[in-house]
């Protein structure tokens, strides 16, 4: 029989049989939760309140869970910082050096494919990946109502995952890399990033096994299966002799694709589904609807990635396979986005008071906005458009800035004054931060992706010609660097703010 | 118990399927295919594969493709990039370069679209001498300049425009060029039967 029809039988049977056992467990309500888990995220008479930025005397009732892990949780929190700087530099010149190709160009060391990779890999493995970690297991004792167990391994693991980094960007100066794009730490260093992973999982699992919670709350679903997937990914992307020719392209976009969708963006999710009713005091809007949107995350994320090959020499189906996935993903995103938006929507006034919210609402709408752009632009007729062009720069910002990064700053900014017993000096900065990083991502998307739209059309267009479609886009280049920049300052704005509680002695400290 | 069994095993499940679907299903096709067509394309030499090296090192992929797409999905013939490519287009290719991103033109076919070792030369060391528009970052460092009125060097280029500067492409520079030299992906694959006749 040819092979083909092998696969298409297997993959069939696979996904029916899949299908078959999510019906039964459904029958026998397995996967059902009571909407009082929602309720379970409050202490004693937090619900109807909304909570303050800075750590108030409601907050009591949780310090001990809260610092239970304090100095690994501080440790994640304070290098993935620093990388977060030093990423955004690099980033930066990048930015300049594709509208002035000579600023820092005879430095072999700085050369644009060098600066370029450098951004990226920081700020993936250096600043998304501990960042999410450390607010995600920060969460875990308040969800558990554990302190977190094996404090030493995760505290290990934070060090082994930056020594992981240092050593990966070193490789990528010396021009010591696999090649592959979200990939290019050399192997061997790989092994130092997935052992730390799985060390993270560890203490997960443990604190999880012990839970006194009688249900988990959707955040620990979202980190559970974030910290199974990242490992398993890693891993197989990176063992190199597996694959190679235009297989090899199609499990690296496979990879890149899903450390995102099943790496960063769970963890993302699962911060905004605690801090958001958390703040405003009501639990989300609806718990039922939040089970959709995370099947519907696991099925539908994990197979979108070939989108990135579209129009390329890859079997037609698999293609058609992630256009179909793609656009399957609108059910998650718009199940998750009622329960967000609609929560917040009832209790608006927060925002007045909260910064850490604002910085979570921000995400959480940038998360719907990129999310649905995501599917429109993987149907072929967008996609033709959208490929090879700085539109995807633009949406992976929009994503993994305007989403991520800025879910992660709330958290932050949530977690240190618990964490630390000290309220931040100048919360003013915090606020200045918010709309700086705002202000910055919003010029940046928006002109990217209009720049990018503009060079596919021309990338399309018979009568014009590949000049064409890179001059056009210089000027929104430009623009993007204006962006940049401000992203950057508000990022030294949040260096300021974490060194100044950690190191303020008069801080107001509340007992 | 809290469940949590079901999120591990669902979570598993899940990212078995898409190993399944996007990384062994495509490997076993892909080397049928490969079984099937005998690839245009000859082995990289010496020379080639450390320009290889050299390009993914300098990061030239995040500009420049090497995948020219179906006419249905974009104007590449029209610009002269050949014809869209296939999978034995790739066979040597470890690891692959197909490339996400066009700032600079698809290099599929370069070694055929441009065959002077000279322009190569020039344009790796200030792409702004031969194309004013260009924003690609230059690469002096991989070549030495030299002062002279005759050419001091077999190899030497004299830079356009100046009547005493010369270019000394560094060994690098020379494995690069022979690199995208090499990229003639334009010629139609041969099935095994044909050639064996």
């Amino acid at each position: 029989m040819d092979a083909k029809m092998v696969f298409l039988i297997l993959t069939f049977s696979i996904s029916v049989l899949g299908m078959l056992a999510f019906v039964v467990a459904l029958i026998q309500k397995q996967v059902l939760v009571p909407a009082s888990a929602a309720k379970s995220i409050f202490g004693p008479n937090e619900l109807g309140h909304s909570e303050p930025d800075s750590k108030g005397r409601m907050g009591d009732q949780w310090r001990a869970l809260d610092q239970s892990a304090k100095v690994p949780i501080l440790f994640f929190i304070v290098s993935s910082t620093l990388w977060l700087v030093l990423g955004s530099i690099f980033g930066l010149f990048a930015s300049l050096k594709l509208h002035t190709p000579e600023f820092l160009g005879t430095q072999a060391l700085l050369t644009f494919g060098k600066v370029r990779t450098l951004h990226l890999n920081i700020i993936t493995y250096g600043w998304l990946s501990p960042a999410a970690l450390g607010v995600a297991m920060w969460l875990v004792p308040r969800l558990t109502k554990v302190p977190l167990q094996n404090v030493r391994t995760l505290f290990s693991a934070g060090i082994i995952w930056n020594i992981g980094v240092v050593l990966g960007c070193i490789g990528i100066l010396l021009g010591v890399t696999d090649g592959l794009e979200w990939l290019e730490f050399w192997w061997p260093i790989d092994i130092l990033l997935a052992v730390a992973g799985a060390m993270v999982a560890i203490p997960l699992f443990k604190t999880v096994y012990l839970s006194k919670e009688k249900h988990l709350y959707v955040t620990m679903w979202y980190t559970i299966c974030a910290l199974i997937w990242f490992p398993v990914l890693f891993v197989i992307a990176n063992t190199h002799f597996l694959h190679s020719g235009v297989q090899q392209a199609i499990a690296n976009w496979w990879f890149a694709h899903n450390v995102l969708g099943l790496w960063v963006t769970p963890l993302g999710l699962g911060i905004i589904y605690y801090l958001l009713p958390k703040i405003i005091g009501h639990p989300i809007a609806s718990y039922q609807l939040s089970l959709f949107g995370f099947w519907g995350l696991a099925l539908f994320y994990s197979q979108v990635g070939m989108h990135h090959l579209l129009g390329g020499p890859i079997p037609t189906w698999l293609g058609n396979l992630s256009v179909v996935m793609s656009a399957g993903m609108a059910i998650p995103v718009i199940t998750v986005a009622i329960n967000h938006h609609v929560s917040t929507y009832k209790h608006f006034h927060v925002l007045k008071d909260s910064v850490v919210l604002r910085f979570i609402v921000f995400g959480a709408m940038s998360y719907t906005i990129s999310s649905l752009q995501g599917s429109l632009h993987s149907l072929r007729t967008f996609n033709y458009i959208t490929h090879f062009t700085h539109w995807t720069v633009s949406h992976a910002h929009l994503g993994l800035y305007g989403f991520t990064t800025m879910v992660l700053f709330g958290g932050i900014y949530f977690a240190l004054p618990r964490l630390v017993g000290r309220n931040f000096k100048s919360p003013q900065l915090l606020n200045l931060h918010f709309w700086v990083a705002s202000l910055g991502i919003i010029i940046y998307a928006v002109s990217l992706g209009i720049g990018g739209w503009l060079q596919g059309e021309e990338l399309r267009n018979i009568h014009g010609s590949f000049e064409q479609s890179m001059k056009l886009t210089v000027p929104y280049l430009v623009i993007r660097s204006i962006g940049g920049t401000l992203m950057l300052l508000s990022h030294l704005l949040m260096l300021y703010n974490v060194i100044s509680i950690l190191r303020s002695e008069k801080g107001e400290v509340v007992k | 118990m809290n469940k949590a069994y079901i999120f591990v095993f669902g979570g598993i499940s899940t990212i078995t399927l898409s190993i399944f679907l996007f990384v062994l299903a495509p490997r076993i096709q892909v080397a049928v295919i490969d079984k099937e067509a005998v690839s245009a394309q000859t082995p990289y030499t010496e020379n080639e594969l450390r320009g290889r090296q050299s390009y993914i090192e300098n990061g030239c992929v995040y500009c420049h493709s090497q995948q020219v797409r179906d006419p249905v999905a974009g104007a590449d013939q029209h610009f002269g990039w050949g014809r869209p490519s296939l999978p034995s287009d790739y066979i040597y290719d470890k690891p692959h370069l197909l490339g996400t991103m066009r700032t600079g033109p698809d290099l599929s076919n370069i070694g055929s679209r441009q065959p002077s070792r000279d322009w190569h030369h020039l344009h790796l060391y200030d792409p702004r001498s031969l194309v004013e528009w260009s924003i690609m970052p230059g690469f002096p460092f991989m070549y030495d300049v030299v002062v002279s009125v005759e050419s001091p060097k077999e190899g030497a280029i004299r830079i356009p425009g100046k009547t005493d500067h010369w270019i000394i492409p560094k060994e690098e520079a020379e494995d690069l060029v022979s690199y995208m030299m090499s990229l003639k992906r334009d010629r139609e694959p041969m099935k095994a039967s044909e050639v064996a006749q």
